[in-house]
């Protein structure tokens, strides 16, 4: 009996859950609708089942015509131009991902992709049936530069990298240390939050700050209701680490075609606008200068949080040792309760600074997942200031890399450095060894 | 919507190659997790190892199929030993992150355009399966069969090949797990150190385990791709992986016939909601869906199964509650 | 008696007349604690040693150590003049050194007869290829199975036979861990802490089985906070306190030894060590 109506608050509580996304999702499908018309603006909207890769391709902010588009892949080899709006367009028999490269020859002198090192981009048509491809340009930094200014280049987009995954990653390590949860569902609250801040920026033209505001709000909710839904029950019911683990797997299967569903898989520009900066030899935006210097502000706010007030205090005495924790008073199940809104609203904020830089989808966050877990443990696994650290070692290890390795083996750099540091040192740079036995 | 054309569509979903290489994908890991309470979450990788190798040996080494599935195995035991040599001491969610990682390390390193000469780089490879299609005996046209199992002289082929493979490799591991051997690794499972004083070479079981679930798992990826003609990175994503596991705890861990009846069930109610969702869509019943976005719905189904089984039935359709507990 | 057992003098590290494990230098550090610093020690063969001291005195660590359970600083020992040092646990084991866990280890998912099969050394069906064929290891299987079920009957665990071990009570499963280690006829027979946590009834038959190892020629070496077992049925007594061994002889003298007395006690000056029930507070595993 015990069990059944535990399974049926279970139940309900996971359908909480769903009904929290029903509710916010309630107002998009229209506009789902209202992009799925500009996707084919070919007649023939019967024929669902076409394939197609698009783009725009512009300029401060104005389309660049001729510019030639290689696609490749399952056999396929075709080539488009950009119209006059730069706008280009190519349909596709089959499913698969396709290889899409931008001709450099064929863009206008003195224009110059914005990323140089992503000259080709993956178009995946296997579960959509859009794929749009982005290539931002900006003026021309072609030119061959010295291997110093090179390596100042990489070491500043190392920084800005790795204070996202800074920001994202604090929440996983103190999700850790309260609760020694492993949560593989943690890459969708970044999804969650640069996919809001989407509709609440980009479609419903809220101002920034309002916009911002809102979703943190939401990606608080958010993480606050997951662990009310999921893991709070699940601890009373004394589920093992490694079974929430896997739960946390399906979790975040189910949260991103959650999102896939309602937001569409196309990729999504959320700021239009950049302004570009140049220091030094580093030429950058101020979209990405801001982001930087919010993401420092609000790790320096967590580090004081967790060394100056007496609930930051009480969060590392339960990562320390919950039980002693416990026993001196603290309340483990407010303070787990506090990690999850707080790693919520972080994981927000670094999905809303990640989408405001670059780009977002559905997979973003699934997509830096691996990085945030080798940020984590290369720092030591639950602290935070350990999980800093290492998530600006990997940053850097994924930008810097790629002097040396081709741009798509740099995500595999930062992986073989996870798999390395657990093997030599599997408490982390900064971890403390384990007492055994 | 036409209800016999629905059932008949997925009572054959629970026979087909794809089903059938989740199986062995999935009989792989019960061996490995099961058994042995490794948590591998990079299956996917050990198919894509032995979809590649095959590949790669019928291709650029121009060998027999025969040999080029042995050559795959030895592979896929290679890449058993460089995972397994330095991650079998670690603990096991440990294990479970460097698994995964491996696995899209080695979907990257498919991805490069640095070793596209060989890998195909992200369109992959194809044009592969033309000596195995040559031996398929039976040369009648058109479809032959009963029911819902109407297959062309292709179907048939490879279905039987599947299946052939899924039964070998039942009594294979039925044959270890009655065996000793299966007791040790069942003990390790339960408690490393307790198996340790008892003078076992744990490590070297586990490598075993690793080896023989990881060839299993080649087995999967050779079947499917020979199934899609084509091998390509991206079929060995981290969602592969887990459609492996849902597979596998929907039947039971520490069963033989669980991940085989798993998978034919999963697929079985994949192919039924997503035949009636759709034929809902034509309705105007779900204004709200378009067609590929029924697609999408398969895969959040299978995510949300996998967390309702490991939260409500760890155990699966089969297990026995007092076989296997989640350790830890 | 010590002379029986010990060359000259009972003391810390003493000379014995026929040691079956010598160790020297033997030292653990955790971060800035030193769980373990033994000088030289050595156990006498075919006797029963106990191994006492206060919680934290490194008795556990130094059995992890002893049988490579964990690695040391520093260290080296011998058992039967074979050196362990930096010896697999596995390795130890086959050796004829076994041991059993504090919080005991029987595989509670497995009936008891396998938890017995499983602590025999040499089965050929534990060999991956042979294992497919089982022809190949039939017979070896039966014998073992012989073996197992007339040592569950010594055990009084015969009843229990098919069995999850998770059925069993704790006492049980202490009994069971034991028969399980004697499966393979060790030479040296290592118990940490065997009376935790059995029932009172079950008691007096533990001590009777460990007597019976004695008589059959096997060496037991064990860890008990019990002083009342300690005297009833220890040859001989080695006393750890933070780390160090700080004295040894036979359980009457070693009672008594102010020394002792103080390391173990601290507060407790006036109780006869003898007729004290001390509370086991479990040390922290992790």
């Amino acid at each position: 009996m015990i069990q059944l109506s535990q399974a049926r608050r279970f139940s309900l509580a996971i359908g909480a859950v769903f009904m929290m996304f029903g509710i916010f999702f309630g107002s998009l499908p229209a506009m789902g609708a209202n992009e799925a018309k500009a996707a084919t603006p070919n007649p023939a909207p019967t024929n669902i089942s076409q394939l197609l890769i698009k783009g725009t391709v512009k300029n401060e902010g104005v389309g660049v015509a001729g510019v030639k588009f290689h696609v490749t892949g399952n056999g396929v080899d075709l080539t488009a131009t950009s119209g006059d709006d730069g706008k280009w367009q190519l349909v596709m028999q089959e499913k698969g991902v396709y290889k899409v490269e931008i001709v450099l020859d064929s863009l206008p002198k003195g224009v110059g992709l914005r990323d140089a090192s992503l000259t080709s981009r993956d178009a995946d048509l296997t579960i959509t049936d859009t794929a749009a491809v982005l290539f931002p340009l900006g003026k021309d930094i072609r030119v061959v530069q010295p291997i110093g200014d090179q390596i100042i280049i990489r070491v500043f987009a190392g920084l800005n990298l790795g204070l996202l995954l800074a920001v994202a990653a604090i929440g996983i390590s103190l999700i850790f240390g309260t609760t020694g949860l492993n949560n593989f569902a943690h890459g969708e609250m970044v999804t969650f939050g640069a996919l809001f801040m989407y509709l609440f920026y980009a479609v419903l033209g809220w101002p920034v700050i309002l916009a911002a505001a809102v979703t943190i709000a939401l990606s608080a909710v958010f993480g606050w209701s997951q662990d009310a839904a999921i893991w709070r029950p699940l601890r009373k019911r004394r589920t093992g680490l490694n079974q929430m683990m896997i739960v946390s797997i399906g979790l975040s299967i189910v949260l991103r075609y959650l999102l896939l569903l309602f937001f569409g898989g196309e990729t999504k520009t959320i700021n239009p606008t950049f302004e570009s900066v140049e220091i030094g030899p580093i030429l950058t935006t101020v979209n990405s200068l801001t982001s930087m210097g919010i993401s420092a502000v609000a790790l320096a706010a967590v580090a004081l949080f967790l060394t100056r007030t007496r609930i930051g205090k009480a969060t590392r005495a339960v990562s320390d040792n919950a039980a002693l924790a416990a026993s001196t008073g603290i309340d483990v199940e407010r303070i787990i309760r506090i990690v999850w809104v707080l790693a919520g609203a972080l994981t927000g904020l670094a999905g809303i600074l990640y989408g405001m830089q670059f780009q977002g989808n559905w997979l973003m966050g699934f997509s830096i997942l691996l990085l945030l877990f080798a940020s984590v443990t290369l720092g030591g696994l639950g602290t935070a200031l350990g999980a800093t650290v290492g998530a600006l070692i990997i940053g850097m290890v994924v930008e810097v890399s790629s002097l040396v390795l081709p741009t798509d083996l740099k995500y595999a750099a930062s992986l073989i450095i996870l798999i390395l540091v657990l093997l030599v040192r599997p408490q982390g740079v900064l971890g403390k060894k384990q007492r055994i036995g | 919507m036409d209800w016999l054309n629905i059932l008949n569509l997925a009572v054959s979903e629970m026979i087909n190659p794809i089903s059938a290489s989740f199986i062995l994908c999935a009989l792989g890991l019960s061996v490995h997790f099961g058994y042995t309470g490794l948590l591998n979450f990079g299956q996917a990788a050990f198919a894509g190892v032995g979809a590649y190798a095959m590949v790669i040996g019928i291709l650029t080494f121009h060998l027999p199929i025969l040999l080029a599935l042995l050559f795959a195995l030895a592979c896929s035991a290679v890449f058993a030993l460089i995972l397994g040599i330095p991650t079998l001491r670690l603990r096991a969610d440990y294990l479970a992150i460097v698994t995964i990682a491996s696995a899209e390390v080695f979907r990257y390193f498919m991805t490069t355009i640095g070793f596209s000469s060989v890998t195909g780089g992200a369109s992959g490879l194809s044009q592969f399966g033309d000596e195995f299609w040559a031996l398929n005996p039976f040369t009648f046209s058109g479809k032959v069969g009963f029911g819902p199992f109407e297959y062309s002289a292709r179907d048939w082929f490879i279905r039987i090949v599947a299946w052939l493979l899924i039964a070998v490799s039942a009594v294979f591991i039925w044959l270890l797990m009655r065996s000793p051997w299966g007791r040790v690794l069942k003990s390790i499972r339960e408690d490393e150190d307790a198996v340790r004083s008892l003078g076992k070479n744990v490590f070297a079981y586990k490598l075993q385990s690793l080896i023989i679930g990881g060839g299993l798992g080649s087995l999967g990826g050779m079947v499917l791709v020979m199934n899609f003609s084509t091998v390509a990175p991206q079929n060995w994503v981290t969602t592969f992986t887990f459609q492996i596991w849902t597979v596998l705890l929907l039947g039971g861990a520490a069963t033989i016939l669980g991940p085989i009846v798993g998978g034919m069930v999963l697929f079985l109610l994949l192919s039924l909601t997503q035949s009636i969702m759709s034929g809902l869509v034509h309705l105007g019943w779900l204004p709200f869906l378009s067609d590929p976005q029924v697609g999408q719905i398969r895969f959040l189904l299978i995510g949300l199964a996998l967390m309702l089984l490991v939260i409500f039935r760890p155990q699966g359709i089969f297990g026995n509650k007092k076989e296997l507990q989640f350790n830890g | 008696m010590a002379n029986e057992i010990a060359i000259g003098q009972a003391e810390p590290g003493c000379k014995k007349v026929d040691p079956i494990l010598i160790a020297d230098n033997v030292t653990r550090q955790f971060g800035g604690l030193t769980a373990v610093n033994v000088d030289h020690l050595e156990i006498p063969r075919g006797q029963i040693t106990a191994l006492i001291g206060p919680n934290g005195a490194g008795k556990t660590t130094l059995f992890n150590l002893l049988t490579g359970f964990d690695k040391p600083n520093t260290g080296s020992w011998t058992f039967q003049g074979k050196n362990l040092a930096g010896m697999p646990s596995y390795k130890v084991a086959r050796l004829g050194m076994i041991r059993t866990f504090q919080l005991t280890k029987a595989l509670s998912l497995l009936t008891v007869i396998e938890n017995m099969r499983l602590g025999a050394q040499d089965n050929p069906g534990e060999r991956f290829l042979v294992s497919l064929f089982k022809p190949l290891w039939r017979v070896q299987e039966a014998k073992i199975t012989a073996n197992a079920e007339s040592l569950l009957e010594r055990f009084k665990l015969d009843a229990k036979r098919d069995d999850y071990a998770a059925s069993l009570s704790g006492g049980q499963r202490k009994l069971l861990e034991m028969a399980r280690a004697l499966m393979s006829q060790p030479k040296l027979v290592m118990l940490d802490e065997p009376m935790a946590g059995v029932n009172p009834a079950l008691t007096q038959s533990l001590l009777e089985h460990i007597k019976d190892l004695k008589t059959n020629g096997t060496t037991v070496l064990f860890v008990e906070h019990d002083m009342h077992m300690v005297r009833h049925i220890s040859d001989w007594v080695i006393v750890m306190a933070e780390g160090k061994v700080v004295a040894e002889g036979p359980p009457a003298e070693v009672m008594k030894n102010p020394a002792v007395i103080d390391a173990y006690l601290g507060a407790h000056h006036d109780t006869d060590l003898g007729t004290m029930q001390i509370k086991v507070v479990k040390e922290d595993k992790k």
